[in-house]
């Protein structure tokens, strides 16, 4: 499985949604992303890449996108 | 000024004149912001005859009490833009305060709290027990101040568990499993005093007495929401650390002041023994006769102003809260602002905070 696939599984899996709906998914367009799933979507990145987050990120990622971005960075080094 | 201009401040590096100066320009925009855009706002200002052109400090300002947020639904925002209603804690029966918050200021609440909490615990997120039951947080639209402030913390959790179940027992076999996997690292704990006392530290106790012990001396307990039965049982705070010490060896015990109309702005106990105002808010007492501001040492009612409430009407309240400003920039600890305590509700007040209407069932 390539890094964007465990990715978006990640959102499929925390949010019950498909694939193609979290694509340019942003916080709290859905239910299930609020502040509650917010921090259940956090736990579950950070099992799947074997990370730990900043608390300035968990603040910032707020769209899947972002996320993608925020992994990105060197102390993640996550490659999309 | 923006909140964005504040944040990036370190949250207790302004003296009293850079944070009146900040908190003053801050606040006075927000009044305007919320006549704009609330009615009843300003349906009240104008009956006080307000005059924003006469104020020289964010202490002029006039101040809404609590209880109002339980008679008027007020915000400042359409409703399409709630994302989150709050709710304050109340016993069976008591109305409760309805806080309306929209995405910024859902935001900004989380981002003040980062910033005054890791200035007591670090960055760095721990392994967190919950010292409450998981059911707190299930109801996601409406939130109790309960559950706001076990998912405000819970960001600086990396691993988390409940230490309580939903029926407000000790999952021991839980705890200790937990405890083991992390052994040698700093622990987070956050829980209600009364919750902590009546359901963690008395089990411990009992735990003890037959012959099972936890080691908790790397933990940082934080803990908030009333005193009261706790001083009904002649506890006093002194006694809560040392108690818990004993059971536990818990040495970092941080209790906190806040109120869900102000979320995110709390007032963090330092290794002194005092809350702590940080930049994001301020505390003013009062003189119940006139309302007019008690020097430092005199007892008086709680106002509390935060720069954070765009959403609806919150940023400068008056509450049913009595405290004394113990001092201001120059607390042992180092941290600038003033430092306080509370001695509890007014007399004749609702019982409310999380820990304590909690406790009327006990």
């Amino acid at each position: 499985m390539t890094n964007l696939e465990k990715y978006t599984n990640v959102f499929v899996e925390t949010f019950e949604i498909t694939a193609e709906e979290a694509q340019g998914l942003k916080y709290q367009d859905i239910d299930a992303w609020d502040s509650v799933g917010h921090m259940g979507l956090i736990s579950a990145l950070e099992e799947a890449f074997d990370i730990m987050m900043d608390t300035d990120d968990i603040i910032d990622l707020n769209s899947f996108e972002k996320g993608k971005e925020i992994l990105s960075k060197s102390e993640y080094g996550v490659e999309f | 000024m923006s909140f964005d201009d504040i944040i990036n401040i370190s949250p207790y590096s302004l003296d009293s004149k850079e944070k009146e100066k900040m908190l003053t320009e801050r606040l006075l925009e927000l009044t305007a912001f919320h006549r704009r855009n609330c009615k009843e706002y300003n349906n009240m200002l104008e009956a006080l005859n307000f005059d924003e052109t006469e104020v020289n400090s964010y202490k002029d300002l006039p101040f809404l009490p609590v209880r109002l947020f339980k008679e008027l639904e007020l915000k400042s925002i359409s409703q399409e833009n709630v994302v989150k209603t709050m709710t304050s804690s109340g016993t069976t029966g008591q109305a409760v305060s309805k806080i309306y918050l929209d995405k910024t200021t859902s935001s900004n609440q989380q981002k003040a709290m980062v910033k005054i909490v890791s200035d007591f615990t670090g960055s760095s997120r721990m392994p967190m027990i919950i010292i409450d039951c998981p059911s707190v947080v299930k109801n996601r639209a409406m939130f109790s101040a309960r559950g706001a402030g076990i998912l405000g913390f819970s960001i600086f959790g990396a691993k988390k568990i409940y230490a309580l179940d939903d029926n407000m027992k000790l999952d021991v076999d839980g705890l200790r499993e937990f405890l083991d996997k992390y052994k040698g690292q700093k622990i987070l704990m956050f829980g209600f005093t009364f919750m902590i006392w009546q359901h963690f530290y008395k089990e411990l106790v009992r735990l003890r007495d037959g012959g099972i012990t936890f080691d908790l001396s790397d933990g940082i307990l934080i803990h908030g929401g009333g005193w009261k039965k706790l001083i009904s049982e002649a506890v006093s705070h002194d006694e809560f650390h040392k108690r818990l010490n004993d059971v536990c060896g818990i040495e970092h015990i941080y209790d906190y002041y806040g109120m869900v109309e102000q979320t995110g702005c709390i007032y963090m106990e330092c290794e002194c023994g005092h809350l702590h105002a940080s930049i994001f808010s301020d505390v003013i007492t009062r003189r119940p006769i006139d309302f007019s501001e008690c020097d430092m040492g005199e007892t008086g009612i709680i106002q509390v102003v935060s720069v954070i409430p765009e959403s609806y009407p919150g940023h400068s309240l008056l509450t049913e809260d009595e405290g004394v400003i113990l001092g201001e920039d120059d607390c042992p600890c180092g941290r600038k602002g003033k430092y306080f305590k509370i001695n509890g509700r007014l007399k004749n007040a609702e019982i409310r905070g999380c820990s304590d209407t909690y406790a009327t069932k006990f």
